[in-house]
């Protein structure tokens, strides 16, 4: 990751209404030269609209859209530096692979001989020279996304735009396709934004990941920070899995708070709440046991000494974040725990 | 023996069925086929009396009928292209802009096929008489055109909408223009659609009479308007050698057009959404 004084992409208080709701509400976020920021987020939260706003489709109601320091607020698609790739790959399914991937090139009238040179060269890099002469109906779903990968980096864009790019894939492949396209995005050291909805996803492959809710952005972080530390209740319960514990069960603090326990954090011992263990789920590397403790489900990842179902387990908090009004307060497991006990 | 029985019964009953559909398909073609080349064919012979070509001679040497082929073969390509001209860019606009009263002009294409067609020809030519254009070229492609609005808006505006969004955003967003992104994105994907409507509007001219009659004759004269006289003032048989060449271009634009029927390209230009 390059770190530069001019920003890849700045957002400025982008803001869009549609349908008289507020989808995109005052977004402002800079991205660094270099970086893929991912845009996470549950469906509606207006990552869509966002990179839609970017690539060009929808013009914001207020706020700026700035690549390399150049404000393209104004201008359509066709003139962004940007390429996007679609969903739904978006081939033409009239045309063939390469006809498909050299399109910018004719569109920007570039020479023939150019084309071909930087159209094989882009095939190669995405590992498709093979179909240069398919139609997109005749190649897997997963070499179509390559294809359409292909069809954005031959512009040589400032930013790259990934919509939902592995939505359409079955689970083996988007695993090994996400980390084809970020050694790609690394080795071409090239501005990304990544709109998705899976968060093992975004955490898998972005610099930083921004998690978006009801059109604002809650927190922008590097995966392992917003794991860790979500800054609000609602990051840390979408981003990764979470016991959600209210104040008063353990008796502490003011009223509207709450903690949020990792699973992995939840610890059996000799000492702490009791608690019965309801269910046991082996998942292969670790186990998942839940275990109602004073009226609360919780769950615990699980590596050793696994319970069985109707043991009395006796449970201690390692670390514990609590959240007042929804918001990151402290973090403060150990007393917790004590004071449980 | 009962499930034999049955199904023997059961292909008996198909048989006939099949007998009975196919007389009444190719009866009446084998009688204009039979007419053409008869001599003369009198109701309780079962066979024409002779064989002959004489009755193509008269249709080939009647300068008239010559002349109505002429018309004919000069007046349904250019109505395609004028129908095409007009009504394409309608259709793309109902597909893909939602203007105040879209819903209406859509239905109201439809709804003009709903009344008789004699009375709005009529209707027609009082309004042709004060433009003068009756017995005019303009005029007749203008009652042509009118027949074939509805083939050319609703097909290709069905064939229009089935061309995803995401595929034409695409273009733009590789550098296109709005126009170049419809000549190179929407127009090929469209074009099954497009010209199942060119295909269908070109057959709806080619057959057109009525109005043709009441607005061209007796300058222009088209196969279908000659046929009337035909039938009254010739035998039989030339009428039948006409009715041949009539179906001519029907027959051959569908073999032309079975190879994407058979695709499915070309069914799919019917979808309509």
């Amino acid at each position: 990751m390059t770190t530069s004084p001019v920003p890849g992409l700045r957002l400025a208080g982008l803001t869009k209404t549609l349908g008289g709701r507020m989808i995109v509400d005052d977004l402002s976020l800079d991205i660094a030269q270099g970086e893929l920021v991912s845009l996470l987020g549950p469906s509606g939260c207006g990552k869509t609209t966002t990179l839609r706003m970017i690539a060009g489709f929808l013009a914001p109601d207020l706020g700026t859209v700035a690549v390399h320091g150049d404000d393209v607020t104004a201008f359509g698609p066709e003139k962004r530096p940007s390429a996007m790739v679609f969903q739904n790959y978006a081939l033409w399914p009239h045309m063939s692979v390469t006809k498909n991937v050299s399109y910018p090139l004719r569109v920007a009238r570039v020479p023939r001989r150019e084309i071909a040179d930087r159209v094989a060269e882009v095939l190669d890099l995405v590992g498709l020279s093979h179909h240069a002469r398919s139609r997109p109906a005749q190649i897997s779903g997963g070499e179509q996304q390559r294809a359409s990968l292909a069809r954005a980096l031959v512009q040589r864009p400032r930013l790259l735009l990934l919509d939902e790019p592995l939505s359409n894939l079955d689970a083996k492949l988007r695993v090994r396709v996400r980390e084809e396209i970020r050694d790609i995005q690394q080795s071409l050291g090239i501005t990304t934004v990544l709109v998705t909805h899976d968060q093992e996803e975004a955490l898998a492959v972005s610099d930083r990941v921004a998690v978006m809710h009801e059109g604002r952005i809650e927190q922008v972080s590097t995966p392992a920070e917003l794991y860790r530390n979500p800054a609000t209740e609602f990051v840390s319960e979408f981003v990764g899995t979470s016991n959600r514990i209210p104040d008063l069960d353990l008796g502490e603090g003011e009223p509207d708070g709450h903690y949020i326990v990792r699973p992995e954090h939840v610890v059996l011992g000799e000492s702490g709440i009791p608690g019965r263990v309801t269910r046991v789920l082996p998942h292969g590397p670790f186990t998942e046991v839940a275990i109602n403790a004073r009226g609360i489900e919780l769950r615990a990842f699980l590596n050793t000494a696994i319970p069985a179902v109707g043991d009395d387990v006796r449970i201690r908090f390692e670390r514990a974040l609590r959240y007042v009004d929804g918001r990151l307060d402290a973090v403060v497991a150990p007393r917790i725990a004590e004071m449980a006990a | 023996m009962a499930v034999a029985a049955r199904a023997t019964s059961g292909r008996i009953v198909v048989t006939i069925l099949t007998v009975i559909v196919a007389a009444f398909i190719l009866g009446p073609l084998l009688w204009l086929g039979a007419h053409a080349f008869a001599t003369d064919w009198t109701y309780p012979n079962l066979l024409p009396d002779g064989l002959t070509l004489d009755w193509w001679r008269v249709v080939f040497e009647d300068p008239k009928l010559f002349l109505s082929m002429q018309n004919s073969f000069f007046f349904a390509p250019v109505t395609v292209v004028v129908s095409a001209v007009v009504c394409l860019p309608a259709a793309y606009a109902f597909s893909r802009f939602d203007f105040p009263g879209r819903r209406v002009f859509l239905i109201g294409l439809f709804a003009t096929n709903a009344f008789p067609k004699m009375g709005l020809f009529v209707a027609m030519a009082t309004v042709f008489y004060g433009l003068n254009l009756m017995e005019t070229t303009v005029g007749i492609v203008i009652v042509h055109v009118i027949g074939t609005v509805v083939f050319m808006t609703w097909i290709p505006a069905a064939a229009f909408s089935a061309v995803p969004r995401s595929l034409e955003e695409a273009a733009r967003d590789a550098g296109a223009s709005r126009l170049r992104v419809f000549f190179s994105v929407t127009l090929p994907m469209a074009l099954p659609g497009i010209l199942v409507a060119a295909v269908m509007s070109f057959l709806a001219s080619f057959d057109e009479a009525q109005g043709t009659y009441l607005v061209g004759a007796p300058s222009y004269m088209t196969m279908p308007t000659e046929m009337y006289s035909l039938v009254l003032n010739h035998p039989r048989q030339v009428a039948a050698v006409f009715a041949i060449l009539l179906s001519i271009p029907s027959v051959i634009l569908l073999l032309l057009t079975r190879r994407y029927i058979m695709g499915g390209q070309l069914a799919e230009g019917f979808q309509i959404r």
